[in-house]
């Protein structure tokens, strides 16, 4: 029983390995194209490990999208709750919010530079941006969400305002959180790349563009779509393995 | 009547922070209707959003075409998507931006290397949601479906899709606004015409920044109207149960 | 006690090669992460054609496990089931299951429902059978609502409406009513005994309420606990309409009360 498992679990594995080998048949089948075959992106890999360029460029896209995205969490997720708490402040400002939201971050890229030139800045504001919007809109509706009951019982049981939100607010919210930082956080790491690509003259982003233009390095160009999918990948996981920390759980256990 | 208020007030606190700082970089919000009104007399701006809305009806389209069909298979066949989906979860964060390079490659400069982008872009989230939504169908309703003597190919048809037909319309909902958001970056790079192009365009020649700031709204307001579009399609009678609607 | 030895006879009052469903021996163990749970226990049963049956206990006795068997959504670990002496292999429009409420499709409207399982028919017939049904249950004016514009009760008669127009052998009810308020289960009970009468199905019901059980069957069968087993069969030979003031029913009421154990005072 034990080998049937193994096997199902290599499955996958295995129809990866076609895929690849697929690939690298189809690039030999085609000499003096571009197409790098999966053994030349990990020679692109190793160039890049070898120069020291691959860790440079990865600090540098996950300290932009720290930055972008950590100043997102901090604004938006208290003015969605506030937002979503107060009646008024919805009805007001949930029309300019629809309005605003739909404009892509990249459209931005002209006021990024303009405004903060071509660097760090400019892409840490267009990361920002970009998560904004989202979990803005999501704390806006894990407050509207909550359901009456609980407000009332935490009244019910004599709560002062301060601590109506620390102890039943705050609770009820963090697992739409949870959902909205890592939808947000996926959103985040596709704008560092994008702007990457056209706003600053480092990391991932940049890696990719620069590799085509300076000498068309297709290998480095796909070793560094590989890097990008791999961190976005971790960043994922790591943000599900909150979700899963007990104490969050409790909305999941509904139905 | 709040939403009015507060939409006043935007406006009028950008347009004395242009006035009070005397800023030559950020156009006021009088010289933005002014460059909107210029934009749609001259006839390039239609051309331009045609082909901005060609390229992502004809990206999402075939992205939904195959999605669908894929997502729906692989939600019912659970070891089928044990084998696919870590392919589909490596794919998915490559954000279609960075395919960029790869795209002009194979496709050159020009429409089809944005609408393949764009592809790229809404195929996966469309996958999930069929999926997911496959998977969240109650059981109730499948065993209710097998009680009527249903074959698993009648099962899927008539009971498995209608049920997972709200989650499925979220996610091309979802997926649109990725398209719509690809497209404007695929046409920055990628090509020479289209509303993303046009972004640049007024940058690049003229530093037209009224100009620019108004294609944004532009973009905005197209972006809106078509999930409006699509927030409309939630509302037919035989998917209506699938959403809380507010009171 | 009188009422344990009216009750207590004829615990399979059809013999098993007459019995439109019966159980031999069926036992059945869940597997639940590493753990065994049985859940039933022997149970030997016979259900007559045209019967009224009602299975009854407490809430997560295995009651539902077991008229899952019954329906050949679930297979039993031990034992069998068989429906016209052949065993249960899985469901089967002939035994149509229904569930509480929420098992209607609520993409379909009214007659969607109802017409779901009649795709074989020709267009006029399956106009005739859901025009007859929809009047049966009292959903006249309805046909072309959804479901989310119905209510409970509302909901529930169109499952049993869709249920009946397959023209089944046997209906399987698994507490069709729980999610009803409790003056709309009065009546939906009557109208469940008004549609048995005029269609005499066999019926297999589910239910953790003593009342209804006493009120609907022709025999309770009473079940233990989990693992359960069952505990006794009472026979309520009242025939309908049953008053429920009358001194038969309280009597019978009171031996099932008894024979759970509950205390007569609350």
């Amino acid at each position: 029983m034990k080998d049937l498992n193994l096997l199902v679990r290599l499955r996958p594995v295995a129809f990866i390995a076609v895929l690849l080998a697929i690939w690298q048949v189809a690039v030999m089948r085609h000499p003096g194209q571009l197409l790098p075959s999966p053994w030349q992106v990990v020679g692109g890999l190793a160039d890049l490990l070898r120069h020291g360029l691959l860790f440079k460029y990865v600090v540098a896209s996950l300290f932009r999208v720290t930055w972008g995205f950590g100043l997102a969490v901090i604004l938006a997720i208290p003015l969605g709750l506030i937002i979503g708490w107060y009646h008024r402040a919805d009805t007001a400002l949930g029309p300019v919010i629809e309005v605003l939201r739909p404009i892509s971050p990249l459209a931005w890229i002209p006021i990024a530079i303009l405004w903060f030139g071509v660097g760090d800045l400019s892409a840490i504001f267009l990361i920002f941006l970009g998560s904004f919007f989202p979990l803005l809109l999501t704390a806006i509706n894990a407050v509207r969400s909550i359901p009456d009951v609980y407000v009332n019982a935490g009244r019910n049981f004599g709560l002062r305002p301060l601590d109506l939100i620390h102890r039943v607010l705050y609770p009820a919210v963090i697992p739409q959180l949870l959902i909205g930082l890592r939808i947000s956080l996926g959103v985040a790491w596709l704008v560092v790349v994008a702007a990457e690509m056209i706003a600053v003259n480092s990391g991932l982003g940049f890696l990719i563009v620069d590799a085509r233009n300076a000498g068309n390095r297709y290998d480095l160009v796909v070793a560094g779509m590989v890097v990008i999918g791999v961190i976005g990948l971790l960043l994922d996981m790591a943000m599900r393995s909150l979700e899963k920390v007990k104490s969050f759980r409790w909305s999941y256990s509904e139905d | 009547m709040w939403p009015l208020v507060a939409f006043a007030l935007l406006l009028a606190a950008w347009h004395f922070a242009v006035i009070w700082t005397g800023t030559k970089v950020l156009p006021s919000p009088l010289e933005v209707k002014n460059g909107l009104a210029e934009l749609l007399q001259e006839h390039v701006l239609w051309n331009d959003i045609q082909d901005s809305l060609r390229r992502v009806v004809i990206g999402f389209g075939l992205a939904a075409l195959l999605g669908i069909p894929l997502g729906l298979t692989l939600g019912w066949y659970p070891g089928a998507n044990k084998v696919v989906n870590p392919v589909i979860q490596i794919l998915r964060p490559i954000s279609p931006i960075a395919w960029i390079p790869v795209a002009i490659l194979f496709l050159g400069v020009g429409d089809h290397a944005a609408t393949s982008l764009i592809f790229l872009g809404a195929f996966f989230p469309i996958v999930v949601s069929c999926v997911d939504g496959v998977n969240n169908v109650p059981s109730v309703f499948r065993r209710a479906g097998r009680n009527f003597g249903l074959s698993p190919l009648q099962l899927l048809g008539r009971v498995v899709f209608p049920a997972a037909l709200p989650q499925i319309i979220v996610g091309l909902r979802i997926a649109f606004g990725i398209a719509w958001l690809v497209v404007v970056a695929a046409e920055m790079v990628a090509v020479d015409s289209g509303l993303g192009y046009l972004i640049i365009d007024s940058r690049n020649s003229g530093k037209r920044y009224d100009l620019v700031v108004a294609a944004m709204l532009l973009i905005g307001i197209i972006g809106l109207a078509l999930d409006f579009l699509f927030r409309g399609l939630e509302r037919v009678k035989s998917v209506r149960w699938g959403f809380r609607h507010e009171s | 006690m009188s009422t344990q030895t009216a009750g207590q006879h004829s615990s399979t009052r059809a013999s098993t090669d007459t019995a439109k469903l019966s159980t031999h021996s069926l036992g059945m163990v869940f597997h639940r992460s590493g753990e065994t749970i049985p859940v039933l226990e022997n149970i030997n049963l016979a259900v007559a054609d045209g019967e009224f049956v009602c299975l009854l206990g407490p809430s997560g006795c295995g009651k539902s496990t077991l008229l899952n068997t019954m329906a050949g959504f679930l297979s039993p670990t031990s034992g069998e089931v068989r429906v016209d002496n052949e065993i249960v292999q899985g469901p089967d429009p002939r035994r149509i299951f229904v569930f509480q409420e929420r098992g209607v499709f609520p993409w379909l409207t009214v007659e969607g429902n109802i017409a779901f399982g009649l795709a074989n028919l020709t267009r006029q017939e399956r106009d005739r059978r859901i025009a007859h049904y929809v009047q049966m249950v009292g959903l006249q004016g309805f046909e072309k609502a959804y479901p989310s514009e119905l209510s409970g009760g509302m909901k529930q008669r169109l499952e049993v409406a869709r249920a009946l127009a397959v023209n089944p052998d046997m209906l399987l009810l698994d507490e069709p009513f729980g999610a009803l308020d409790s003056i709309t289960r009065l009546t939906m009970r009557h109208e469940l005994l008004r549609i048995w009468q005029a269609e005499r199905k066999t019926i297999v019901f589910v239910t953790h309420d003593i009342d209804e059980a006493v009120q609907l069957a022709d025999r309770v069968v009473v079940m233990s606990a989990r693992p359960a087993s069952i505990r006794q069969i009472v026979t309520i030979d009242i025939p309908h309409p049953r008053d429920i003031s009358s001194a038969r029913y309280l009597e019978l009421r009171d031996g099932i009360f008894a024979q759970i154990g509950l205390a007569h005072k609350i």
